[in-house]
C-alpha cells in the first residue's frame, strides 16, 4: 500500500519491533542473565547495594551529561558524554539487578525515574555541582580512580552478576581515568591560570572524598560474604593514585582523605541532588506511559 | 527429517548475518558478540549475545534485530539473551571483520591490554600503539580524540594524506 506522506511508513502497522522511532520493546538490561542469588545473601541487602553502586553511575552520568553544549571544545563533549553512556549501561545493569533481587521486579525506569532525591543511595560527591571544567577533570580523576578499585574488587564477588558487570566496568573505568589523568596533567602543568584553577577544584572536590571510604553497614555485611567490597581499605590504594597525578600535575596533594563520614550514601544528599534529579525525571515524569 | 543440528547451524546462520546498526560493514559475527545458539526442547531457538561496552545503545536494535532474522528463518519461538561474562573484548572481532573494517575506511583495533588480575597500574604517559591510515597506510598518525560518534571509536588524523578517519579502540 502506498502511503499519503512519507510518515505514512512510521505509523502504519509493523511487526513490533521495527518502529526504533518509538523505542525496540527490548529493554531489560539483564535479559537472559541468570539471576539466583548466591547462597546466603539476603535479596533485600544486595538490592540496596546494587542500587548504592547503580546510583553513583547514574547520578554521576547525569551530571556529566550537562557539558554537552557546554565544554571548551566539541571533542571534550563527546569524550564526557561518552563517558556518561558507560555509567548510564552500569547503572542500567545494577538497577535492573537490583529490582530482581528484592524480589519486587521494579525494571531500571522504576529506580531512576520514579525515586525522590532521599531515596537515592549515591555518594555526594557524584552529585556535586558541576563547576568549572578543571572542578569536572578533578571530580573525575577522583571518582573514576575509586570507582576502578572497587569494580577490579568485585569483579572477584561470589555474585557471578555483579562480578560480571564489575569486570565490564574495570574495562570502562580505565579509560575514563585516563582521559581524566591526562587533562589534569595537561591543566595542572599548563599556564599559571590553568594551574591556579586546578588547584581550586582539587580544594573544592577534596571535602567531598571522605565518604567514598565510609562503609555502610550493607557494605560491611556483604563484604564479609564475599559479595560485596568494603570501601574502607581502599583509601590508601586511591590515595597512592592522586597523589602520583597531582604530584605529575605541578599540584600539591592533600595529605589524607577527610574523615569518612555516611552522608549521601545513607540518604543525606546536598542541596544540588533535587535539582539534578528533577531535571533527569521531569519527562519520564510528565509520560509516565511512554516507552523508550 | 532434519536433524537438530542442521536447524541449530540454520538458526545460527540467521542471527549471525545480523549487522550491526551502527558498524553496518560488520555482522554479529564478525564482531565476535554472538556467543550461543541453542535450541531447546521446546523448540525455542535461544541466542546469547554480549554487550560490546555497557551502555552500547545498539544492543537493544540487535536483539530485535536477532529475532526478526531468526523468526524470518523460520523459528516461531526466539529469546535473545544476554552473556555478560566474559566481557567483550575488541579482540574477539575476526580477520574478516577487520578486513571489512579497513575497506571502509576505519582502522581495526590493535591487540587488547591485557586485563590485570589485581589494580589497574596507573599509566602517566599515553601508551597505546598508533594506528596505521586505513585510507593511505602511512604509521604518521596523530589522536584527536580518544572518544568518537561511537562508544567503540576513536578519532584520528593521518599527517601523510590528512584524512581523518576512525579507529575501533582496543578493549
Amino acid at each position: 500500500m502506498s502511503g499519503e506522506n512519507i510518515f505514512t511508513g512510521m505509523v502504519e502497522e509493523h511487526d513490533g519491533d521495527e518502529r526504533w522511532a518509538f523505542g525496540t520493546g527490548f529493554t531489560e538490561a539483564l535479559a537472559g542473565v541468570d539471576t539466583a542469588l548466591p547462597e546466603g545473601v539476603d535479596g533485600g541487602e544486595l538490592a540496596q547495594y546494587c542500587q548504592m553502586l547503580g546510583d553513583d553511575a547514574l547520578v554521576q552520568a547525569q551530571r556529566l551529561s550537562q557539558w554537552v553544549t557546554d565544554a571548551p571544545e566539541l571533542e571534550e563533549e563527546v569524550a564526557l558524554a561518552n563517558i556518561a553512556l558507560d555509567l548510564i549501561g552500569q547503572a542500567r545493569l545494577l538497577l535492573a539487578r537490583a529490582g530482581q533481587a528484592d524480589g519486587t521486579g521494579r525494571d531500571e525506569d522504576a529506580f531512576a525515574y520514579r525515586r525522590e532525591a532521599a531515596q537515592f543511595r549515591n555518594v555526594r560527591l557524584a552529585a556535586a555541582p558541576r563547576g568549572d571544567f578543571a572542578r569536572a577533570i578533578v571530580t573525575l580523576l577522583a571518582l573514576s580512580s575509586w570507582r576502578l578499585a572497587l569494580m577490579s574488587r568485585l569483579s572477584r564477588s561470589r555474585d557471578p552478576v555483579l562480578a560480571a558487570i564489575a569486570a565490564k566496568a574495570v574495562n570502562e573505568l580505565t579509560y575514563h581515568r585516563e582521559y581524566a589523568v591526562s587533562w589534569a596533567l595537561r591543566l595542572g602543568d599548563g599556564t599559571e591560570y590553568s594551574r591556579e584553577r586546578t588547584a581550586a577544584a582539587v580544594a573544592q572536590v577534596w571535602p567531598d572524598t571522605g565518604e567514598l571510604f565510609a562503609t555502610h553497614p550493607v557494605e560491611a555485611r556483604l563484604a564479609e560474604l564475599g559479595v560485596g567490597v568494603d570501601p574502607g581499605p581502599l583509601r590508601a590504594e586511591v590515595h597512592d593514585v592522586l597523589v602520583q597525578v597531582l604530584t605529575a600535575a605541578t599540584l600539591d596533594a592533600p595529605a589524607a582523605f577527610p574523615e569518612s563520614v555516611l552522608a549521601g550514601r545513607s540518604g543525606d544528599h546536598g542541596p544540588e541532588l533535587a535539582p539534578l534529579l528533577q531535571e533527569m525525571q521531569e519527562v519520564a515524569r510528565a509520560h509516565p506511559e511512554a516507552t523508550w | 527429517m532434519v536433524s537438530t543440528l542442521t536447524e541449530r547451524d540454520r538458526a545460527r546462520g540467521a542471527a549471525a548475518a545480523v549487522t550491526d546498526p551502527e558498524l553496518p560493514m560488520l555482522t554479529l559475527q564478525d564482531l565476535g558478540i554472538l556467543r550461543e545458539v541453542r535450541i531447546e526442547q521446546d523448540g525455542t531457538v535461544a541466542v546469547w549475545i554480549t554487550p560490546t561496552y555497557s551502555g552500547c545503545p545498539a544492543l537493544a536494535e540487535m536483539r530485535a534485530d536477532v529475532d526478526r532474522a531468526v523468526r524470518a528463518a523460520g523459528f516461531e519461538r526466539v529469546e535473545v539473551r544476554t552473556a555478560l561474562s566474559p566481557a567483550w573484548s575488541s579482540d574477539w572481532i575476526t580477520e574478516r571483520g577487520r578486513r571489512k573494517l579497513s575497506e571502509y575506511g576505519i582502522s581495526p583495533p590493535g591487540q587488547a591490554p591485557e586485563r590485570p588480575s589485581g589494580p589497574v597500574p596507573l599509566t602517566l604517559l599515553p601508551t597505546r600503539a598508533v594506528p596505521r591510515c586505513p585510507l593511505c597506510g602511512s604509521d604518521g598518525t596523530e589522536e584527536l580524540s580518544r572518544f568518537g560518534a561511537t562508544s567503540c571509536k576513536s578519532l584520528h588524523r593521518c599527517r601523510s594524506c590528512l584524512e581523518p578517519f576512525e579507529h575501533v579502540k582496543e578493549i
